[in-house]
């Protein structure tokens, strides 16, 4: 419980996919101009994350491990494959299953739903999920030991890719009244803004729980 | 020959290298340009990778995009990016080992790098394989451009060194230069790509 806790807040802060790793740079960078579809997209990756990543921990643990499926047979080489059509296929059903059930929430995000498929924040986050089951849980904070530890890692990379994009929408709302240089405003500036937030995200990096 | 090189088929390679850059104008591909340049080798190997991958998938998708039913086009084509960086993984991991375990996770970003679902989607749906080839090697260079620069600013600065051999001389440092920590933390990236936006934009002003 302890080690799920310390996972969950280091996902969040220290390991932050945005401001420590640039995952889903792309979709963060395109849709960070009003906090409200900031957040809505910010939900559905959590939301996503949710999903597959202990799906793909399923599949790493039964199926792709060394000796998983059977004796003698490492089938990791397969991971970017399988992984990629996990994601792609929850993608779908996650889509179907909003606008069953909540067709508010599917109009209010609309084109992003589908297009968290192509978002390397969910691959990336899988990825990470594949390389820290080997490590060992007593002498890394980092390590995922089962599925308890997978869902901590994957609602903590939600939430702090949540945090991020909220963060620079708000301040990309107030940057719209700013005198900006020519040449450097729009995405140049933008750049420049995350790399601020970045550093000072990097204060986080001593925290130990 | 000179059909295979046309004006068309030859701003097809040149024009992503400069004017219509995948990462500084069309921002794509931003996530592993940012995380692997600290230093230069790796920038130059992810470049190269990517240069290859992004010109054989649009190479295999522009031959069957005949073939492949509409609402299933997306799936088709991750498969397919998928297969080669499996591929390319492989083989990084049997020749540069040292390599790959630095890039670690960013390899297998290759799959989510929008630049290549961009191109396909965008080009090679609708072109030849040969032009979509060449599109494919333009796109991957200027993305690969992009990250040298950025890689060679940062390891120049941050550890006085590029590809590894000493270039700052020792009778610098005993002047008192130091070397800037900060340019090997993964924020500064961020602003140098910020920078390089803005130079580039400076530059293109009158030709827009």
């Amino acid at each position: 419980m302890e080690h799920m806790l310390s996972l969950f807040v280091r996902s969040i802060f220290v390991d932050n996919m945005i401001f420590a790793f640039f995952l889903g740079m792309c979709s963060y960078l395109a849709v960070s101009k009003t906090v409200k579809t900031a957040f809505g997209l910010g939900v559905a990756v959590t939301f996503v994350l949710l999903v597959t990543v202990p799906v793909d921990y399923a599949l790493q643990t039964y199926v792709l491990g060394p000796n998983a499926l059977v004796e003698g047979v490492d089938l990791t080489f397969l991971a970017f494959i399988l992984f990629i059509a996990v994601i792609a296929g929850i993608v779908q059903l996650v889509e179907m299953v909003v606008e069953r059930f909540s067709p508010s929430l599917y109009a209010a995000l609309g084109i992003f739903l589908p297009l968290i498929a192509v978002n390397c924040a969910i691959m990336g986050a899988s990825l990470f999920m594949q390389q820290r089951v080997l490590m060992d849980p007593e002498t890394s904070s980092q390590a995922i030991a089962g599925f308890g530890d997978a869902i901590a890692f994957a609602l903590g990379s939600g939430i702090g890719w949540l945090l991020a994009i909220v963060g620079l929408a708000a301040i990309r709302e107030k940057m719209a009244y700013t005198d900006v240089p020519k040449p450097l405003q729009g995405l140049g500036i933008t750049f420049i803004t995350v790399g601020l937030m970045a550093m000072a995200f990097m204060c986080f990096s001593g925290l130990n729980i | 020959m000179s059909k295979l090189f046309s004006q068309e088929n030859r701003e097809a390679f040149s024009n992503p290298l400069n004017l219509n850059n995948p990462i500084t104008v069309q921002v794509l591909g931003i996530c592993s340009a940012l995380a692997v340049t600290s230093q230069l080798k790796p920038a130059i190997v992810m470049g190269l990778s990517v240069t290859a991958i992004t010109a054989f998938s649009n190479v295999i998708i522009s031959l069957i995009r005949k073939t492949i039913p509409n609402r299933i086009r997306i799936i088709v084509q991750l498969v397919v990016v998928a297969a080669l960086v499996t591929i390319v993984s492989q083989i990084l991991k049997a020749y540069v080992y040292d390599v790959s375990v630095q890039l670690s996770v960013y390899v297998g970003l290759i799959i989510t790098n929008c630049i290549l679902m961009g191109r396909l989607e965008a080009f090679a749906m609708q072109n030849g394989p040969w032009p979509s080839f060449l599109d494919g090697i333009g796109n991957g260079l200027g993305y690969a451009l992009i990250l040298v620069l950025v890689g060679f600013v940062r390891e120049l600065l941050g550890f006085g060194t590029l590809l590894g051999f000493q270039v700052v001389p020792q009778c610098v440092y005993d002047w008192g230069y130091v070397n800037n920590g900060m340019m090997t933390m993964p924020a500064m990236s961020l602003i140098i790509v910020g920078c390089i936006i803005w130079a580039h934009r400076s530059i293109n002003k009158e030709e827009k």
